[in-house]
């Protein structure tokens, strides 16, 4: 055995000491807090433990995607609280990009008027704090609706009211099959997709793939309806008087005001963002990279889908990814209107009636923090597979 | 020059962590922390609602009056000599027990509904009742609502997140089989707008609530409380277990208040009556006995209460009668008077 290894000489063991040494040292601080909190709870008559999850919430919540009331747990309250914290951050971010990616090409448009009011958008949006867009769309916008017996009629399968918006419920039979066949589809298109690409290597074929893939995704769930006894109906929403003057609707699925408030609110303000990331993805690319694509002979769309939008993405992606995080984040602020997100459910109401501060907030930051990395982990892959392999 | 800059690096995190090794965590004494770090600190650290007229509402000047703030004030007036002298901290229903466990504040007068769970379960301790309320349903006058009776499947509720109302409403509406749309808000002036517009049927709280929230309305008079009365809603302020003293500093401030009405003594007549006949009386105002020394105060601390704050009828008088919130005092009156107000006598 060599000594020297173990000298303070060697650099390696040089280097190793003070990285240790942070670390104990973060070790010990993380732990002089954690054994601080647990004294004075102590002193204070107040217990640690999570055993309050299963006890009976006893309070109901207005909207749910799964089956929820006081009768079920906290875990359970939790669940609902998560998942409509997902639902409002899918809608936000799904409605984020594609106004976002409207805006931001519209404010390249040589139209000056199109131009101008793009601009104009970015810089009203983006510029108020987001937390009044949200009282603005809830309190000004919302109560602009009529109440439910003067409802704005939608062919009369759906109506919109200051009590939310009714829309058709769907009633499945066999809905397990039409899923599976879905599923079948989209392997199917996968399939046609890795053969087209091998038909364009090899042999210069090009297929019409998008044509082909819609006929399947079209032509497969058709076929489970016909054959499979797969079928679907609709429970529309019915007027329903209960008092002399108050109205609701009943039978359908309601979609609460709070919900459309915060997902339009969320939304319109993180487009602002997307919409310049996209600019500046769309204008990062170089003026030689399009003419140089035209005078291979590719179309305009071509142009597009083969040259800009492949490297434009490259820039567009990560500051995008960063936007994401942030209206994910953001829809903490649902507890102002009432939207029952997981902050509202669970850190305020929860932590209210079981007065377990310490574990309600540190199971609701460590789910906010697993949100975050998965949609971060998700946009990581997207990006690695967008970028510029060199080969 | 990089190993340097390294051990450094580490010199600091350790002088940190030595730093913090030092400061000390919180420990149980016999005698009350809570009453030296108040006199020392010359302020009474209370929390309040966020604004609930008749109970606890800053005006325009940031001047916090209602019956919940002379809770505040008695305890002030006794321990500090001057019932100013009090820091109020407005607190939503979410945050108010998590800032008394943590010390933020000292006493809790913020409507609070004395529970048991409250009580045995997260560190704190109710010292009294200083308003028994119960809770209640709002409607607009036009409904045709007349009666918890007249409810009907499908009817949207507001109220606030975090309180017994939303417990007391669900088992309300469960016993009458009635399906509801509960939609809870963080804070009381959101609840009263989306109330106001028309997003819900219902307002539902305590009836004092209701009453004081009322005067927020566009229109108070189209909007009328229903008769019914669906829960005991004892509130009364509350303070951090574990420092008894201080515990009972609060309860028996709160209690000289509620037994000066029962004395009929006040704050214009309260020096005058020194000289009373009745010992109860000169108790009271500290002419006999040595009552503040239990819990390490002058014998003047009584009297400074109802000189400077006023008996249990003053204070009702002023934040909620006057105010035409509720005249009609109810359970709210002393025993004598066929209400329900009755505390031990301060011997």
């Amino acid at each position: 055995m060599n000594l020297k290894k173990l000298n303070i000489e060697n650099k390696k063991i040089r280097d190793f000491i003070p990285q240790a040494l942070t670390v104990l040292a973060l070790l010990s601080v993380i732990f002089y807090f954690a054994t601080n909190a647990q004294i004075n709870m102590g002193n204070r008559g107040i217990s640690f433990g999570f055993g309050f999850l299963s006890q009976e919430a006893s309070f109901d919540i207005a909207f749910s995607l799964i089956e929820f009331d006081g009768s079920y747990s906290y875990g359970r309250a939790f669940l609902v609280g998560l998942l409509n914290t997902i639902l409002v951050s899918i809608i936000g971010i799904f409605l984020a990009t594609i106004i976002g990616v409207i805006v931001g090409v519209a404010r390249l448009s040589s139209n000056y008027l199109i131009a101008k009011t793009a601009e104009w958008y970015v810089e009203i949006f983006r510029n108020i704090p987001l937390i009044l867009q949200i009282f603005f769309w809830y309190f000004a916008a919302l109560r602009a609706l009529p109440s439910p017996e003067n409802a704005i009629n939608f062919y009369d399968i759906s109506y919109l009211t200051i009590k939310g918006w009714y829309i058709p419920k769907f009633v499945w039979t066999n809905f397990d099959i039409f899923f599976y066949s879905l599923i079948l589809a989209f392997i199917s298109i996968y399939f046609l997709n890795r053969y087209a690409k091998k038909q364009r290597e090899e042999f210069g074929k090009i297929l019409p793939t998008f044509t082909l893939s819609l006929g399947i995704l079209i032509s497969i769930p058709l076929l489970s309806f016909l054959l499979l006894g797969v079928s679907l109906s609709f429970n529309y929403p019915e007027l329903k008087q209960l008092s002399e003057t108050s109205y609701t609707y009943v039978n359908g699925v309601s979609i609460i005001p709070e919900l459309i408030a915060l997902a339009l609110a969320l939304s319109m303000y993180t487009a602002t963002f997307i919409a310049e990331n996209v600019r500046a993805g769309v204008m990062g690319v170089g003026k030689g990279q399009k003419e140089a694509a035209a005078s291979i002979g590719l179309n305009k769309g071509q142009i597009l889908k083969l040259v800009v939008m492949p490297q434009a993405l490259r820039i567009i992606i990560p500051p995008t990814t960063n936007q994401y995080l942030n209206l994910t984040k953001n829809s903490s602020l649902a507890a102002a209107i009432a939207y029952p997100d997981m902050v509202l459910v669970f850190a305020k109401t929860a932590l209210m009636q079981t007065g377990r501060a310490i574990e309600i907030i540190s199971i609701t930051m460590l789910t906010y923090l697993s949100l975050s990395i998965s949609i971060s982990i998700l946009m990581n892959w997207y990006n690695k597979k967008m970028a510029i392999k060199e080969k | 020059m990089k190993s340097i800059k390294t051990w450094i690096l580490v010199g600091f995190a350790s002088l940190l962590l030595v730093a913090c090794g030092q400061g000390g965590g919180g420990s149980g004494s016999k005698k009350s922390k809570t009453l030296d770090n108040t006199k020392k600190a010359g302020f009474v650290k209370c929390g309040v609602s966020q604004g609930l007229p008749g109970f606890s509402n800053a005006d325009a000047s940031g001047n916090w009056s209602g019956i919940d703030v002379d809770v505040c004030r008695a305890v002030a007036a006794a321990v500090l000599g001057d019932a100013d002298k009090v820091k109020y901290t407005p607190l939503s229903a979410a945050e108010r027990f998590t800032a008394l466990t943590s010390g933020e504040i000292d006493v809790l007068a913020r409507n609070t509904t004395w529970t048991l769970s409250r009580d045995a379960d997260i560190g704190l301790t109710f010292v009294g009742v200083n308003f028994y309320d119960g809770q209640g349903f709002m409607v607009r006058k036009n409904s045709g609502i007349n009666s918890v009776n007249d409810f009907r499947d499908g009817i949207s509720a507001c109220t606030n997140t975090g309180t017994t109302t939303e417990l007391n409403m669900r088992d309300f509406f469960n016993s009458k089989n009635i399906k509801y749309e509960p939609i809870a808000f963080e804070k009381a002036d959101e609840v009263v707008q989306a109330y106001d517009a028309g997003r819900c049927d219902t307002y539902t709280t305590d009836k004092s609530g209701l009453a004081a929230q009322r005067t927020k309305l566009s229109a108070p008079d189209d909007h009328k409380v229903l008769p019914e009365t669906i829960s005991k809603e004892p509130l009364g302020p509350v303070v951090r277990q574990g420092d008894s003293v201080w515990e009972d500093i609060v309860r028996w401030s709160l209690n000289t208040m509620i037994e000066a009405e029962e004395y009929g003594v006040n704050s214009s007549n309260a020096s005058s009556l020194k000289e009373s006949d009745n010992p109860a009386i000169k108790r009271l105002v500290g002419a006999e006995g040595e009552l503040g020394a239990a819990f390490g105060l002058d014998n003047d601390w009584s009297l400074r209460i109802i000189e400077q704050v006023g008996n249990y009828g003053e204070s009702y008088k002023k934040h909620i009668a006057d105010t035409g919130i509720l005249p009609n005092r109810g359970p709210n009156e002393l025993w004598t008077k066929g209400g329900i107000l009755y505390v031990p006598p301060a011997r």
